[in-house]
């Protein structure tokens, strides 16, 4: 866990506090998160800040009722929980939670990579990757947005090298080629707010097969 | 709070409402945070009605799962925050919001009120920090933590000074983290 060096951007943090990002992306966080003490305290600090929002503003005349109506009902029974979900293997909670507690659906995407798509809409997608060590992620650039976070062994590509619970953010302007390391193969949960574009004439062929 | 050196008033009510069931003290909570939050709620957009219907069940959620608050790590206005917007994305949402796991506490134990009482002073830094502002920039805060602003438009927000408080929130979660391992580790 304190091997982590890629972390999640501030503002990320502080939309993910506020509850303004998409799904796809609030997932990445809420996993990253899950691995990662230190941007466990950086989304705590932003609900101290939203708690001295709270506490700072106006407040509003309340109906008459409503302080008796909350206090008779404190004898009543709690509410059930969503229980949270558990992380199983190298998938934390969150990713469980996407998976709706089944295993992945693996489906190959040539040369040794699989995906399985978790969520995919409007909104953007997320899916889990899986690539061969020493193995690229064909090269792509993006129109938005793109989260990738490593559940299991590695990649590296023109910015770095990321291991498990790093995190790396890319946008439009970023081209990279992911390589797989060594070891165990790369599984990797990925967030895109839009289609990914690859540069080869075949797989941009096949984009709207794979929904990449 | 007696210039930064007390536990708040809202604090020493939530830990009696925590350990004692303490009903008054839940009253004054209510009589603290209820208006607030309905303030808070309607200017995020939301109607009269609808927002008391989220005081309500938010203030319920404080008193039931009044166990999970930890002063170690959080602070009781921001706890409260976070319950809120749970709440209002549960109701513009089918699906519910992505959390993380969580850190529990499976045994009592002796709260750290150096700790404690850390967190409070950065929490009240915070808020003065947050009175210091310019009225516009106050303006802009405001909005992204009532979600009003995207994740790109935080990205040119003007910030609040995090840096104290987050590294007081790990030492919380270190030291749970520490109990958690004994506690697997007897």
């Amino acid at each position: 866990m304190s091997n982590i060096t890629h972390h999640i951007p501030e503002p990320m943090l502080a939309a993910y506090a506020a509850g303004t990002l998409p799904p796809v992306f609030e997932t990445v966080v809420a996993t990253h998160v899950s691995m990662c003490a230190a941007c466990r305290a950086g989304v705590q600090a932003h609900e101290v800040a939203g708690g001295a929002v709270l506490e700072a503003g106006d407040g509003a005349d309340l109906s008459d009722a409503l302080k008796s109506d909350v206090l008779a009902l404190l004898d009543g029974p709690a509410p059930v929980d969503r229980p949270a979900p558990a992380r199983r293997g190298i998938y934390p909670g969150p990713v469980i939670a996407a998976l709706k507690d089944r295993e992945p659906c693996w489906k190959s995407l040539g040369m040794g990579v699989r995906q399985s798509i978790l969520m995919d809409g409007p909104e953007g997608s997320l899916r889990l990757l899986h690539i061969p060590p020493g193995r690229a992620v064909p090269d792509h650039g993006h129109n938005g947005i793109e989260m990738t976070l490593v559940l299991q062994g590695s990649f590296a590509d023109e910015t770095g090298t990321f291991g498990v619970g790093d995190l790396e953010v890319a946008d439009e302007d970023l081209e990279h080629t992911p390589v797989a390391g060594q070891g165990l193969p790369c599984i990797c949960l990925a967030a895109t707010d839009a289609p990914l574009r690859f540069r080869t004439l075949v797989p941009r062929l096949l984009q709207p097969l794979f929904r990449i | 709070m007696g210039e930064g050196q007390d536990i708040s008033d809202q604090t020493v009510w939530m830990l009696a409402v925590r350990d004692t069931r303490d009903r008054a003290a839940f009253a004054r909570l209510f009589d603290f945070y209820a208006p607030r939050l309905k303030g808070f709620v309607m200017r995020g957009g939301m109607d009269a009605a609808l927002a008391e219907e989220i005081v309500q069940d938010v203030m319920l959620t404080v008193w039931h799962k009044a166990a999970q608050f930890d002063p170690e790590r959080a602070q009781v206005s921001g706890w409260i925050y976070q319950i809120t917007r749970n709440r209002q994305i549960d109701t513009i949402r089918r699906t519910g919001r992505a959390m993380p796991e969580e850190l529990k506490h499976e045994d009592e134990h002796e709260p750290d009120a150096g700790q404690v009482l850390a967190m409070e002073q950065e929490a009240s830094k915070l808020k003065l920090a947050l009175g210091r502002l310019k009225p516009d920039q106050r303006a802009m805060i405001e909005k992204a933590y009532l979600g009003d602003l995207t994740h790109q438009e935080i990205r040119e927000q003007t910030g609040l000074p995090l840096g104290t408080i987050k590294s007081r929130i790990r030492l919380g979660l270190d030291r749970l983290r520490h109990e958690l391992k004994e506690l697997r580790e007897p």
